[in-house]
């Protein structure tokens, strides 16, 4: 059993009173993948870096196993990290490498021998443990990295960025191997990405974070259908949802959003409490090219790039002053210049209040 | 047309070569000549070495000149002292730096920067500038010809300590980092990691201070000119420092002997710098 539980973590720099992490509140639980998601400078590392002892926790309390570790040097945590670079050292084998943590700990040669073996196995890099890190290919880097966290069992793994080096195709490769290793090990583990997608196929739950902050807790599809504010509906999702932002117009009951190229019927929740505008926010596939019915929500718009992917189509589309792109079936042929209309599906749609940002829900 | 223009590039190859050879075996003969003729007079005997014009032909006393250069100059324990010092110095320099630029790269004090230009500007002030209150300082500490004043003064070594940080500088910090995570201490750390990275710098620092120190006059003659810790460059001047006529040759001979340590050594880690230098490029 290992539950890690972070309660109110703050990291201030003392030097500028810079916040890197402000009140960061989340439990991981036993045996949970979690993702750390958010553009650079957001404080995912340095929160990832915290669990680990790395970077000295400021305010608040973390627990690993309920028990409060603040003051624990990163050894004796029982944790394992993986980082970006890999961080293997260059004039050690892999073997070397893989047993450094173990012999620093001082195991026996036999239990040493067994465990990096094991390891080796599950990764399938047996072949390359006498091999020198200079002598391997990224993914083979890549996974004696991990195999250096393996051989510990520990606690909790923790995974900085982890492929973040690799070419795109190695990437979705070694994510699938991530997941297996996952749920054949049957540890916790806590990962960080910028790399949305990442986040989405890999995590049990993500935690979105900009500027320090956690922005949203959730599985990944409840982040995507229902995300928190403007900044995860953005953040969340690729190509990125499309924003609207207007005046809201009508009465109770009929309220609407109106430019010279679209209008859009918004629902009372959403347009209710005095509220003067509004950020309307719609996914790319949520956008469909007919011609609307009477009284239907319509998008005008003049397609001005066309991106064929093979089994879809992203389409950029300029309605009047706003760009907009719509993912659509790549059986249409679409060319720069035409002219089109779109309905968005009013099911799908999410607002977002134009000044604090935050999701308006029902 | 075609073929004329890559005749033209063949020629100009060519002269590139003859014209590049040609400077370096100049610079070769310039550097080489002095041995050469140490080496050729160290086998002369008197009369062969004050014929004129010079011979520059090996000679007919070698084995007299040897000798007698070997026990006049009691060489031996000349040449056991210089080795030993220089031996001493140059792992007390590479050790003693490479402690300083570990902590100077890997740990956080107040002041660190100060103390590091500190360190720094000793290096700006040679001997020669110091001389006076450092043998003030070694004969307070009873040190006056004694192998302690041949080597400690010399241990603190800004170009070493420079070398190492430098080096270190170029660790990632993730190294650091999953060393914290697997339990090294810093010796650990330093010894598993930090030392295997340096044995590059490690050799080219011990080859040059060997022969910085082999080659030492001023503060060996001012310290340590007791019998017991005389150095080979002391001894030499001995050879030289008689009320006769100075016998050339065999103070050649002794210089031949003098040359053939730090030879040695310069063989032994000429191979490990370049080796360590190919990796590095090879990276």
């Amino acid at each position: 059993m290992a539950e890690v539980e972070l309660r109110n973590v703050s990291k201030i720099y003392e030097k500028n009173s810079f916040k890197a992490a402000e009140d960061i509140d989340l439990k991981i639980e036993d045996r949970e993948f979690v993702v750390l998601v958010g553009p650079s400078g957001c404080g995912k590392t340095t929160t990832l870096r915290m669990i680990a002892g790395l970077e000295e926790i400021t305010e608040g309390e973390l627990l690993i196993d309920g028990k409060v570790v603040n003051d624990i040097p990163p050894k004796d945590r029982d944790i394992a990290m993986v980082f970006q670079n890999y961080a293997l050292y260059p004039h050690m084998s892999v073997y070397d490498n893989m047993s450094f943590g173990l012999r620093m700990r001082k195991f026996s040669k036999e239990e040493i021998d067994k465990r990096v073996r094991e390891a080796a196995a599950i990764l399938g890099i047996e072949e390359y443990l006498d091999r020198k890190p200079k002598a391997l290919s990224g993914g083979q880097r890549q996974r004696v990295a991990v195999g250096r966290a393996i051989v510990r069992k520990p606690k909790v793994f923790l995974f900085d960025e982890p492929l973040s080096n690799l070419d795109a195709k190695l990437r979705v490769q070694m994510r699938a191997e991530l997941s297996r290793l996952h749920n054949q090990l049957e540890a916790t583990m806590i990962y960080v990405t910028h790399d949305q997608i990442e986040a989405m196929t890999m995590a049990d739950r993500i935690v979105v974070m900009n500027k320090g902050l956690i922005q949203q807790i959730g599985e990944p599809l409840e982040l995507y259908n229902n995300p928190a504010n403007k900044f995860v509906a953005g953040f969340i999702g690729s190509p990125p949802m499309n924003f609207i932002e207007a005046e809201i117009r009508g009465s109770a009951g009929g309220w609407f959003i109106e430019t010279e190229t679209l209008k859009i019927t918004i629902p009372d929740y959403a347009a209710g409490n005095g509220r003067k505008s509004i950020c309307y926010g719609i996914r790319p596939e949520s956008l469909t090219i007919k011609n609307p019915l009477p009284g239907e929500s319509f998008i005008k718009g003049v397609v001005d790039v066309v991106e064929p992917l093979g089994d879809e189509t992203h389409i950029y589309i300029n309605s009047g002053s706003i760009k907009l792109l719509a993912r659509i079936s790549s059986d249409l042929k679409m060319h720069t210049g035409d002219k089109i209309n779109m309905v968005p599906e009013p099911r799908k749609a999410s607002f977002f209040d134009t000044e604090t940002g935050e999701a308006v829900i029902p | 047309m075609e073929t004329d223009l890559i005749k033209k590039r063949l020629n100009y190859k060519q002269l590139d070569r003859i014209f590049s050879h040609f400077i370096m075996i100049s610079v070769l003969i310039v550097i080489l000549f002095p041995m050469l003729y140490a080496i050729i007079v160290s086998t002369q005997t008197l009369r062969e070495y004050f014929q004129f014009p010079p011979r520059l032909t090996p000679g007919s006393g070698a084995a007299a000149n040897y000798h007698e250069a070997w026990t006049s100059a009691n060489l031996g324990r000349l040449l056991l002292n210089s080795f030993a010092i220089s031996i001493s110095v140059a792992l007390g320099k590479i050790i003693l730096s490479m402690f300083a630029a570990f902590a100077f790269v890997f740990y956080d004090f107040r002041g660190k920067n100060v103390f590091f230009i500190i360190v720094m500007i000793t290096q700006m002030l040679p001997l020669p500038v110091r001389i006076v209150p450092s043998y003030g300082l070694m004969s307070s500490l009873g040190w006056v010809n004694t192998y302690w004043a041949l080597t400690i003064p010399f241990f603190a070594s800004a170009t070493g300590t420079l070398l190492f940080r430098q080096l270190y500088l170029t660790i990632p910090s993730s190294f650091v980092d999953a060393a914290l995570v697997d339990g090294a201490s810093p010796l650990k750390f330093l010894w598993h990691v930090a030392l295997p990275i340096s044995k590059t710098n490690i050799s080219a620092l011990f080859l040059i201070e060997f022969i910085f120190i082999w080659n030492q006059y001023l503060w060996p003659l001012i310290v340590a000119n007791a019998d017991s810790t005389r150095v080979i460059q002391i001894g030499l001047k001995s050879l030289i420092d008689t009320d006769a006529a100075v016998n050339w040759n065999v103070v050649m001979a002794g210089t031949v002997f003098a040359m053939i340590p730090p030879l040695i050594v310069l063989i032994i880690f000429q191979s490990s710098l370049i080796k360590g230098l190919s990796l590095s490029s090879n990276k």
